[in-house]
């Protein structure tokens, strides 16, 4: 079952609690040396991944003169204020922005994307392998080459700056990947069940609903994690299709182009605790999702590029 | 039956198919056509020009320069990244030696992975702050402060990282690197992990340091995965957009005087600030056709017999 995931999944359970502390039984010099020396790297880059982020969360509670003046140096008062302030400086909008696209776009994904993976995988059809191709190939290209006839056909919908219009583009964007990796995960779900439901009377789409979907639950969630990681940062999509068409037309900036223009409005002059807060605010829930779902996020980024 | 399976077949896929085509595929075709077009954007008056917009590609120093830039990237960020994720997933996998003479990964490893691999989930735009603070050209960043603290640079001229046109590009690199390595390294550990351990006990048993069994072992069992990553990294260092148009100066970023400047914020610049969009296009397709070169003498030259176990 689920060749991809389970491959790369069993990684991290596997490296696990019995570990016996690497240096002890090595009698050899040229061991003792190398663990040093590889100890030491990895606790450097590790140190290298953590020191920077640690440093721009303290950084967010200092004021704004002991952040220009020295890049060390303890918060004098540790206040939650900057918080409030960052969310009410946009950083609250951008955010609320981003989980409504997101609410949206990522079950929508979903939903089509396996849908569309599901028939590609289970039915036989004239033209199949044509479309799969025609969905995977998608992937392949830079969005930089759709980005300007894109503005214009979302312009010409009446989408610009809109929810419906981002997330639209969102599912359509993340759809071959989707595509792709479903559609091996189905492949491998035992045809046995299908065929027990559908002597069962069961119709095409129930079955669909009720009994593929519940079993392909590992693949829809690597994936889900991943599109919604993919999409909560995405950038260049948001940069230009959700600008503001006119002097009435509210902003709708996502949660990444807030913080970019957060930080090009105020240069370095001004209120730098503010930007560090609203970074921390959008590091916060990827590190939940990151935190706890640590071993699908994983499989479900890397399987991206194992195929 | 069957005709009901066609109708089912047809009603899951109308939906996903039309998405596709309307914001992927159609806009993809339709770049290839407005790149030969003097089109500017707001009018929807617009002539044919055939290669004109090609033309004049090769000849703005802007743009030709910044193919130069996506070059030094491509050598560069793939290289740097492969070796050290390489280097931390043979650590992790394979560098340690149990009591038993087995072998196994250090310490921590599981640790180190989970650490590793964070950066690689927060949104480049939120690199670009963090980075834009570390290498902020005074006492006040991280970087300055370090080196300045540490008697290597003199308080009263800090670096300008973003700012010294030989400085900017290397400290892009930086920021893919510290991004990409742990990615690569959990990419690696997935491929190790299927290295059967027999053939590492018995080259123990030989007497194979770690050196020996990696470059003889690991190395050569893992060339599929490398290849992977040495494509991924050559496309990554053909974009490049995000992190140079949010942490460079100019509009777009690029800056300083077009020292940082890639092919993908010549293009943004040119669309939405210029507003030429038909020129905006020629760039598109050009940067498809070198990506897509990139990837095939990627591919070509780490072109290795497959080893199989």
């Amino acid at each position: 079952m689920s060749a991809p995931i389970k491959e790369t999944s069993a990684i991290p359970a596997q490296r696990g609690v019995d570990k016996v502390p690497a240096h002890t039984g090595d009698k050899r010099d040229e061991g003792v040396v190398l663990n040093v020396f590889s100890h030491g790297f990895l606790a450097l880059w590790a140190l290298l991944i953590v020191l920077p982020l640690l440093w721009l969360v303290l950084s967010a509670f200092k004021t704004d003169a002991q952040i220009g003046g020295s890049a060390f140096g303890w918060p004098q008062h540790w206040s939650l204020d900057v918080f409030g302030r960052a969310w009410d400086k946009g950083i609250g909008d951008y955010f609320l922005n981003t989980v409504i696209v997101l609410v949206f776009s990522v079950p929508l994904t979903m939903l089509l994307g396996s849908m569309a993976a599901y028939v590609l995988a289970r039915y036989r059809f004239w033209g199949n392998r044509l479309l799969y191709y025609f969905f995977v190939a998608g992937a392949m290209f830079p969005v930089f080459l759709a980005l300007v006839p894109l503005f214009f056909m979302v312009k010409r919908l009446d989408m610009l700056n809109t929810y419906q219009g981002l997330v639209l583009v969102y599912v359509a964007y993340s759809l071959p990947f989707t595509v792709f990796f479903m559609h091996a995960f189905f492949r491998t779900l035992p045809s046995a069940v299908f065929e027990a439901a559908v002597l069962d009377g069961a119709s095409h789409s129930r079955t669909f609903f009720q009994v593929m979907l519940p079993m392909a639950k590992p693949g829809l969630l690597s994936v889900g994690i991943f599109n919604m990681l993919g999409q909560w940062n995405q950038f260049i999509l948001p940069t230009v299709l959700m600008q503001p068409q006119s002097g009435d037309d509210p902003e709708r900036y996502v949660l990444t182009q807030g913080l970019i223009q957060l930080q090009q409005q105020q240069g370095y002059a001004t209120d730098l605790p503010v930007l560090f807060a609203g970074v921390t605010i959008a590091m916060i829930p990827m590190l939940v999702v990151y935190l706890s779902f640590q071993r699908q996020v994983q499989a479900g980024l890397t399987s991206a590029t194992l195929k | 039956m069957r005709k009901g399976q066609y109708r089912f077949v047809a009603g899951f896929l109308l939906v996903p198919v039309a998405l596709y085509l309307i914001f992927v595929i159609w806009p993809y075709v339709q770049t290839f056509g407005y790149s030969l077009t003097d089109w500017k954007g707001q009018s929807q008056n617009f002539s044919f020009v055939g290669l004109d917009n090609y033309k004049a590609l090769l000849k703005d120093d802007i743009f030709t320069g910044a193919i130069w830039h996506n070059i030094l990237f491509l050598v560069f960020i793939p290289v740097i990244t492969i070796l050290l994720a390489l280097f931390f997933a043979f650590m992790l996998n394979a560098g340690g030696r149990s009591r038993a003479g087995g072998v196994k990964g250090v310490a921590g490893s599981r640790f180190y992975k989970v650490v590793y691999f964070f950066p690689q989930v927060l949104s480049l735009a939120i690199l670009a702050v963090l980075f834009g603070a570390v290498y902020r050209s005074d006492n006040g960043g991280m970087l300055n402060g370090i080196l300045i603290k540490l008697g290597l640079v003199d308080a009263g001229s800090p670096v300008e990282w973003l700012n010294e046109p030989n400085i900017v590009l290397w400290a892009l690199i930086a920021v893919v690197v510290w991004h990409g390595v742990g990615f690569y390294l959990v990419l690696f550990s997935a491929a190790m992990q299927s290295i059967p351990r027999d053939i590492y006990e018995a080259a123990l048993i030989d007497g194979a340091g770690r050196a020996q069994s990696f470059f003889r072992i690991t190395l050569p069992l893992l060339w599929d995965a490398v290849q992977t990553a040495w494509v991924y990294l050559g496309i990554a260092a053909m974009d490049m957009f995000i992190l140079v148009s949010t942490m460079t100066s100019g509009d777009y970023g690029g800056g300083p005087d077009h020292h940082s400047e890639v092919m993908a914020t010549v293009m943004m610049r040119n669309f939405l600030y210029y507003g030429k969009s038909g020129y905006a296009c020629a760039m598109g397709v050009v940067m498809l056709l070198l990506t897509l070169i990139v990837s095939v003498v990627m591919l070509r030259a780490t072109r290795r017999e497959r080893i199989e176990f």
